[in-house]
């Protein structure tokens, strides 16, 4: 069985540790936050401007300045601060979080991703992903393993324009959960139920498969 | 005016001086602590050909989109555009031009514009379209790039409360981009929903020091809210 979304997220939520400062992109990373194991404090950072994000407001609570990096009304944790772009950039790019999840088009061997720009679609922009990619060292990458065609998304070589280079090292999709070194993506778990041999025949690029590849836990 | 009162009678007042082919500086994020007045009042001089630096370009009919209405815009460097029909439609018949720019680029391009670092070194959008014929340089075994700071012939600011001689506070996450925007203006306009004497506001509390504003005004906002979200027992 493909891993669903919030089973994706559940399985993210297993590489959060005590005392984590975590960016959450936009879609399945935003789920992670439901799923964060009890007894274990994490802090969420909004790169608008807000670390220690909380729930949405309640209905009454809602405050037009009070915004996440979506763009939608949110709250703060006890604990939270508020600063600038330029501060909550520096963060990011001065390597202080230790968690980042963003969402992407493709990956590929040599830790390249493309999650911005389809040429010939509009283009919107690459909001904060560049920098979040260029900053973090613990990065998970989280895509749907092929296309709703089949079409692999984990490649030799990104085809798409890129949001940065050599920068990712793992990538969870809804099949597996995966390394990237020395040029290949290490196959390190599998979703419940879901065969080797569909894993490596749905990944373009080179694929490290040990002799025995444990089943995903949530 | 006098000595350091940096207050000014009128929407018209604040913006004179501003230009056709200006650079615009403007704070905000969405929605968010945009100088929405401000705005409102460059629609209405109709100032054309403006280079319009702000992470985003608003909504159809509200903040910046208003000035796409008649074209004001002839260059947009933004993170994140397109959450308006009228940009996209501009954007596809060449009649507006696009530079994006990662998002903490644009924040620290502002920073420095304001601070006299003419350029700087960042990580950020190396290997990417981003790069494209900027200079690359190797630090201890990683490659950067080299960014240009932003200086705008106006930056437009929204703040939450300032004194008289322009020390402003910004609310929650209306802050985000606009203290840096208010260092990057040749003429810096602040607009506030409150203006209070000088000594009333913590002076270890200020954001924004006066030093950087050159004319401050008081409006009433309607802070429109882009992504209405309450709880419904899940997490933001």
């Amino acid at each position: 069985m493909t891993l669903s979304r919030e089973q994706m997220a559940m399985r993210i939520a297993r590489e959060l540790q005590d005392g984590f400062y975590v960016n959450l992109g936009i879609g399945i990373p935003t789920l992670v936050a439901n799923y964060v194991p009890k007894g274990l404090e994490v802090m969420l950072q909004s790169e608008n401007g807000l670390l220690g994000m909380g729930t949405f407001p309640a209905e009454g609570e809602v405050d037009a300045d009070m915004i996440n990096a979506g763009k939608q009304t949110v709250t703060a944790t006890a604990g939270a601060s508020i600063f600038s772009s330029a501060e909550s950039f520096a963060m990011i790019r001065g390597g202080h979080v230790d968690l980042t999840v963003l969402g992407a088009f493709e990956v590929d061997v040599h830790g390249n991703i493309a999650s911005w720009m389809i040429p010939g679609k509009l283009i919107k922009g690459m909001g904060g992903a560049m920098d979040l990619v260029a900053g973090a060292d613990n990065i998970i990458v989280t895509l749907t393993h092929a296309s709703k065609h089949g079409e692999s998304k984990l490649l030799p070589r990104c085809s798409l324009p890129l949001t940065g280079a050599g920068c990712i090292k793992r990538v969870l999709t809804d099949l597996a959960f995966m390394e990237i070194k020395e040029g290949a993506f290490w196959l390190k778990e599998r979703a419940p139920g879901v065969s080797v041999e569909e894993i490596v025949a749905k990944t373009a690029g080179a694929m490290v498969v040990p002799e025995h590849v444990p089943e995903m836990r949530f | 005016m006098s000595g350091f009162d940096k207050v000014v009678n009128s929407y018209e007042e604040a913006l004179a001086g501003l230009a056709d082919g200006m650079t615009l500086i403007a704070g905000g994020f969405g929605l968010c602590g945009i100088p929405e007045n401000l705005i409102h009042q460059i629609k209405i001089r109709g100032t054309k050909n403006l280079t319009v630096v702000s992470n985003n370009c608003g909504v159809d009919g509200f903040g910046l989109g208003v000035l796409l209405e008649k074209k004001q815009i002839k260059k947009m460097i933004s993170s994140y555009v397109g959450e308006n029909v009228l940009f996209e439609q501009q954007l596809l018949a060449g009649e507006l031009e696009v530079e994006l720019t990662p998002q903490g680029t644009l924040a620290e391009k502002m920073r420095a514009g304001g601070a006299g670092i003419p350029a700087f070194y960042t990580a950020t959008g190396y290997g990417t379209p981003v790069a494209e014929g900027k200079e690359v340089r190797e630090f201890q075994g990683r490659k950067y790039i080299l960014e240009q700071a932003i200086v705008g012939d106006f930056a437009i600011v929204k703040g939450w409360k300032a004194d008289r001689y322009g020390n402003v506070v910004y609310r929650h996450t209306a802050q985000n981009f606009n203290p840096m925007a208010a260092t990057a203006g040749k003429i810096t306009v602040v607009e506030v929903e409150e203006i209070v004497e000088p000594g009333e506001l913590e002076p270890s509390q200020i954001h924004t020091p006066g030093i950087y504003v050159d004319r401050l005004l008081v409006g009433t906002f309607e802070k429109r809210i882009e992504q209405y979200r309450v709880r419904q027992g899940s997490v933001a």
